[in-house]
């Protein structure tokens, strides 16, 4: 098993692996939690939901997120700072889902969980502080939803004959 | 005017919309 293999092939593996899980669970708080907690609010049934689903919907979440942008980080490689600082043009397409994956990792750990952990009452909270951290949280996880699109189209297009259809090169 | 990340259909329009402006970009930017 050479370096190339693990780096490239098992990297790439995992990668999509852990950005499946990730975007999975995004799609599953705003497609599903979020409008089912709505519902739920009218009639008080929401409590087993962000007592025994959500904390380990975030606990999955934000840890995919993590190996997602290390298993990135690792396929880049030696080209990291090419695609980042957008020093060459095969990377201009894997550079723009690099960062928008990397602004997506930090709402993640700076935005969602902070302030998931004060709604869920895993950290003390007046309820001001709570209908604050729910707006900022709410926003951020839209933001990662939003983002995800051409993240996700800018992974697709950046490599092999997609790249050749997208960006003619 | 209301966000339109306050609703999925919004989100998700910004998002498709976001892709396109970004694609042109990367284009424009190719030699």
């Amino acid at each position: 098993m050479d370096l190339a293999f693990i780096q490239l092939g098992l990297g790439r593996w995992l990668h999509i692996l852990a950005g499946v899980m990730w975007i999975g669970l995004l799609y599953y708080f705003n497609f599903v939690q979020v409008p089912a907690l709505a519902e739920a609010a009218k009639d008080n049934t929401g409590a087993g939901i962000t007592k025994h689903v959500a904390p380990r919907a975030l606990f999955y979440f934000r840890w995919a997120a993590v190996v997602t942008w290390l298993a990135g980080a690792m396929i880049l490689g030696s080209h990291f700072l090419e695609a980042f600082l957008f020093l060459k043009p095969a990377y201009y397409p894997i550079g723009v889902g690099a960062w928008l994956g990397t602004i997506m990792i930090f709402n993640v750990w700076v935005l969602i969980w902070p302030n998931q952990q004060k709604i869920l009452g895993m950290k003390p909270a007046t309820d001001p502080e709570k209908a604050k951290a729910r707006r900022v949280a709410f926003l951020a996880s839209r933001t990662n939803t939003m983002l995800s699109i051409p993240m996700i189209f800018f992974m697709v297009a950046s490599g092999g004959v997609f790249r050749t259809a997208f960006f003619a090169m | 005017m209301k966000n339109p990340l306050d609703s999925l259909w919004g989100t998700v329009i910004s998002g498709i919309v976001l892709t396109i402006i970004l694609y042109y970009i990367v284009r424009a930017m190719l030699p």
